[in-house]
């Protein structure tokens, strides 16, 4: 089945795929594994910010005065979840089955709405406290840090409805598997940013 | 310095079974430093290490049981473009702390050379 071959994420296949269709899904994957590294990159840019900016508060707040762990803790699940039901997609797509594909890739939206529900709660209630990113250099880096993981949230999760469209109208073609692929390393992608975010962030940021 | 793991599972993508290991491990591996800090069960100058500790393993848990990494994808190109990052990542991380600590230093007021 050509779609099997297609799931694979990152082993361009052995001997056996010769076609040419086989090598493009697998330079697309390539390509957007590149795209990630390089995203990566400006991550690890934000990071290394806030982490020598993390004590210039300038007179405000540190993070250890306006951070609640276990509102942290409830993001971080939605989060983790939302890569596990974007798993059973990816594994309902292997099976041909789109009636599944469709309920695991909404199933994921919404728990992806209910994080970014969270993170823009925390953000207007630590601006109404006067610890807005215009407070402090810590804060500018912890907003824009956190700003732009939640952005990329946000991309992935316009990307998820454009791809229910394109579910709905064409099924499981070759060209929407590899579109799932993608969206599936995109998504997990910014899970492991997450753990860099609620461990520097604020773990540490509290500790 | 998360490039040279190897695969625990056989499969080159995922089924229920791995993504229910990982999601238990990530669950596991979220639930502790949560816990340690919350708690203050740690002393606080290991809380750090610690924590740090505990999102590596779970980066690496990611790469394996969702993202699929194994040890024929860590040779492939994607391990190539991995290992680059890796080595630019190394070089922005701790060469920005490196200078940023030096510069505080030198900063500091009695430091500045004379008039």
């Amino acid at each position: 089945m050509t779609v099997h071959n297609n799931v694979l994420l990152y082993d361009r296949h052995s001997a056996a795929d010769h076609e040419p269709h086989h090598d493009a899904a697998g330079n697309v994957t390539l390509g957007f594994w590149i795209y990630l590294m390089t995203d990566c990159l400006i991550f690890a840019a934000l990071f290394i910010t806030l982490v020598v900016q993390r004590g210039a508060v300038a007179g405000g707040p540190a993070g250890r005065d306006l951070f609640d762990l276990s509102y942290v803790a409830g993001e971080t699940a939605l989060l983790l979840v939302s890569s596990f039901t974007y798993g059973m997609a990816m594994i309902s797509a292997e099976r041909g089955r789109r009636g599944a594909v469709l309920g695991w890739l909404l199933l994921t939206l919404g728990l992806g709405l209910g994080f970014m529900g969270m993170e823009i709660h925390e953000f207007a209630e630590l601006i109404a406290k006067g610890a807005g990113p215009d407070r402090s250099s810590f804060l500018s880096a912890f907003f824009t840090l956190v700003g732009t993981h939640g952005l990329h949230v946000t991309v992935g999760m316009i990307w998820m409805v454009t791809l229910v469209g394109h579910l709905l109208r064409r099924g499981l073609t070759e060209a929407n598997i590899t579109r799932l692929t993608c969206l599936s390393m995109f998504w997990h992608f910014l899970d492991v940013v997450w753990i860099g975010v609620f461990t520097v962030v604020y773990l540490l940021g509290v500790a | 310095m998360h490039g040279s793991h190897t695969a625990t599972h056989s499969g080159a993508h995922g089924n229920v079974r791995s993504y229910s290991i990982g999601f238990v491990l990530s669950v596991i591996l979220t639930a502790l430093p949560f816990g340690l800090v919350m708690t203050g069960s740690l002393p606080k100058d290991q809380l750090a290490p610690v924590c740090m500790a505990f999102a590596a393993v779970q980066i690496v848990v990611h790469l394996v049981y969702f993202l699929h990494m194994n040890s024929r994808s860590v040779r492939s190109w994607n391990g190539a473009a991995m290992a680059f990052t890796g080595i630019i990542l190394t070089i922005l991380i701790v060469g920005t702390l490196w200078v940023m600590y030096h510069m505080n230093m030198n900063m500091m007021p009695g430091m500045m050379p004379p008039q």
